[in-house]
């Protein structure tokens, strides 16, 4: 209790060190949550009538909920009401070299292979004109918008394309889904919007143009992604460089809705600040993410990469309401010091001929929980249903734990699901096999966990697998040995 | 080149080297033999560095440095390479990424760049027909699914890539049909040249009959008790090792 108060305290007293409240006093509101606070964000984000009513729908509900307690995570209860719900986006200071940059931050982009521009604007050294990202953003939003292509903050939506906000927010993951999605809904930051329209194939992965786009999207991000009829996707959140933040509890929301024949590719690579070896600080990521695949034939993948956050509670999930919707999670969490994941996916199979894939691997070491949590659910007159699910569990050292929740409902006959689930060791035995030929230990476990990663990572788009399997790498140094 | 020196090793505090000498120089084969637990995988161990294994006395030289000081990986670095008697499996990790992680290792040791992709490959198809290993086996994972036989011929097909000073192989004959050892002793046969040596430990004669060593020796109880040419292999594959037993059963444990 107190350790939790005592990081939210430093946290809402450090904007004051800062000195956003005396210069401009509406920028950031006082610590609490209410109608009032609800009112005044909506309010500072001139949103119309509508989107105040969600919210404030959402918040009531919020209201009568418990916060759950049954994820195999434990930490110190959180304070809602010292949490400031609203603040402007933040100017950070501008450095005028990469000297100026913690260094070891820089070593850790090195091993990363980030380059050097991207290494500036990530620490927040100004970078030259020529190189702004700006241009390339133009770029893209021309490009985008020739082929109708909807792609922008989530605030911008709500503004411009209230009609599709209207339609499809809350279609997903309705406010008071859960205690997490319910207080998203009330307090949301920003966040993205995405809508491809019918038979459009979007041209590019969207990270790139995402990655430029991403900051200061704040605590309580929103999501929205809309594959109409035959569109397709594919979209990258996240960043493999690490992600500092003060604000320590992130409840973020994200829907994808696929239409018949559409096909969203959702990738996440999720690198937020652990923690110190001992626990202290890290961020909570309370994350709800679910996708439909609303129309016959559509397809929604799942692909993860979570490394960050002191502790992460995350079930990417699709419902399969089409008949022959297929849907895909494939997932990989490293665990390592004290960080706890409790992490997996949910299928529901409601039409006919609907097919799903759970591959998950678990990496725990030092004295991390890794857990891994899934419900498949077959329901009535899904008939021919069929799920495949893998997990495996990779344990370093003896003071890990690795854990398996799978739960497994079905209500037709005709339904086939597998379910193969392993635990394994990196053993001494590999290393020094590597070890004998040259590999040092560090490589070494990199190539192992990478080798043991790699039908997951085959699934991320290129350039991020690359950065990946570094990543992987660079979160388990020191974890042997 | 190697030089081993009143070499003592226990594992959990049980003396299983008591007194080892043996020194190897450049273009020699030497053959360890013995009978079981004698302490030959425990010398394979002890000279690549494997953990578990203490050195309670005597040293080991390796072109004049101390390699008891260096790291597994900084050893073989040096040019020290066992083909292990249990090869171990890597899932997930292609044969190529491996090797090509190990040869680009070995060479920034050495203060050489990265092996370029195009000359990369060139060895390999080089090597591969060399030790004559299926092309399928090096597309995948490392030892996955091998049989035994396949996994010793990685072991040799490794060794052809890393091109090792020094090579100690253990047992490697151990587990092969004769079609096997005659295509792992081939390898051995052609990668033989003046500038390196070989450290062939094995429990049977078989092997010697394809790789000729210059020498064989005897271990027994954690030394060295007696040594000579091939013939000496010879003389025990028709002995076996009971005479060996009772003439050294007198040196004290």
């Amino acid at each position: 209790m107190a350790g939790s108060d005592k990081i939210l305290e430093e946290i809402t007293t450090s904007e004051y060190k800062y000195g956003f409240t005396s210069d401009i006093e509406s920028d950031t509101i006082p610590a609490g949550l209410s109608e009032d606070v609800v009112r005044f964000i909506s309010a500072k984000k001139e949103e119309p009538e509508f989107m105040l009513e969600y919210r404030l729908k959402a918040y009531r509900h919020w209201l009568t909920m418990k916060e759950p307690n049954w994820a195999h995570v434990k930490f110190p209860a959180i304070d809602y009401q010292s949490i400031s719900y609203y603040s402007a986006p933040k100017k950070q200071k501008v450095l005028n070299s990469l000297d100026e940059v913690d260094p070891e931050l820089l070593r850790t982009f090195e091993k990363l292979g980030i380059s050097l521009v991207e290494q500036m604007r990530l620490s927040g050294v100004a970078v030259d004109a020529v190189l702004d990202s700006v241009s390339v953003k133009t770029t893209f939003k021309e490009k985008l918008s020739e082929l109708g292509i909807i792609f922008c903050s989530f605030s911008e939506a709500v503004r411009k394309h209230p009609e599709l906000i209207k339609k499809y927010m809350g279609s997903v993951v309705p406010p008071g889904d859960n205690y997490f999605a319910a207080l998203n809904s009330a307090v949301f930051s920003d966040g993205s919007f995405c809508y491809i329209p019918k038979g459009v194939r979007c041209p590019m992965e969207l990270s790139t143009y995402f990655r430029i786009n991403s900051a200061g999207t704040g605590q309580f991000e929103r999501t929205l992604i809309v594959a109409d009829e035959g569109a397709y996707v594919s979209y990258l959140e996240g960043c493999t460089a690490p992600m500092r933040d003060e604000n320590q509890l992130h409840a973020a929301v994200v829907e994808i809705v696929a239409h018949k024949d559409a096909e969203v590719k959702y990738s996440t690579v999720q690198n937020w600040y652990p923690g110190n070896k001992e626990g202290k600080g890290g961020i909570y990521n309370f994350v709800t993410k679910r996708g439909i695949c609303l129309g016959d034939n559509s397809k929604i993948s799942w692909t993860q990469v979570e490394t960050g956050s002191a502790i992460t509670w995350k079930y990417p999930s699709v419902i399969l309401k089409g008949n022959y919707s297929v849907g895909e999670f494939y997932s990989i969490a490293v665990t390592n010091n004290m960080q706890q994941a409790d992490t997996g996916t949910k299928m529901t199979h409601i039409g006919k001929n609907t097919k799903s894939t759970i591959v998950s691997k678990g990496i725990a070491a030092g004295k991390s929980n890794n857990s891994y949590r899934g419900l498949v659910r077959i329901n009535k007159g899904a008939s021919k249903a069929r799920n495949y699910s893998q997990c495996d569990s990779l344990l370093m050292g003896d003071r890990c734990g690795a854990h398996t929740f799978p739960y497994i409902e079905i209500n037709d006959k005709t339904a086939i699901v597998e379910h193969e689930a392993t635990t394994s060791k990196i053993g001494e035995d590999q290393i020094f096999y590597c070890n004998q030929r040259g590999i040092d230990t560090e490589k070494a476990i990199g190539l192992i966990v990478n080798g043991y990663c790699r039908e997951v990572l085959n699934k991320l788009p290129m350039e991020f697998a690359v950065e990946a399997q570094k990543l992987l790498a660079v979160s388990l140094e020191g974890s042997v040995g | 080149m190697l030089e081993i020196k009143n070499l003592q090793v226990s594992v959990e505090g049980k003396e299983i080297l008591k007194g080892l000498n043996l020194t190897v120089n450049k273009g020699e084969v030497h053959a360890i033999m013995g009978p079981n637990g004698a302490g030959k995988s425990t010398l394979a161990s002890v000279i690549a560095g494997k953990q578990d294994y203490e050195v309670t006395g005597g040293s080991i030289l390796f072109n004049g440095k101390d390699i008891l000081e260096l790291s597994p990986d900084e050893r073989a670095k040096e040019g020290v390479f066992l083909a292990f008697q249990y090869p171990i499996e890597i899932p997930g990790v292609s044969t190529i990424n491996f090797l090509k992680t190990a040869v680009n290792e070995i060479r920034q040791h050495k203060g050489m760049g990265n092996m370029e992709a195009k000359e990369f490959l060139a060895m390999l198809k080089e090597k591969q027909k060399l030790v004559q290993i299926d092309t399928n086996l090096t597309g995948r994972s490392v030892n996955e699914g091998f049989s035994g036989g396949e996994k010793k011929r990685n072991e040799i097909f490794q060794m052809a890539m890393l091109n090792p000073q020094l090579a100690v192989l253990d047992e490697t004959d151990s587990g092969l049909d004769i079609d096997a050892l005659r295509i792992v002793a081939e390898g051995v046969n052609k990668l033989r040249n003046k500038n390196n040596a070989f450290l062939v430990i094995t429990h049977y004669q078989r092997l010697l009959e394809y790789i000729i060593p210059d020498f064989v020796h005897v271990l027994y109880n954690g030394q060295i008790v007696k040594s000579g040419t091939k013939e000496l292999a010879l003389e025990l594959e028709s002995k076996g090792y009971d005479w060996i037993k009772k003439e050294f059963s007198e040196i004290p444990a």
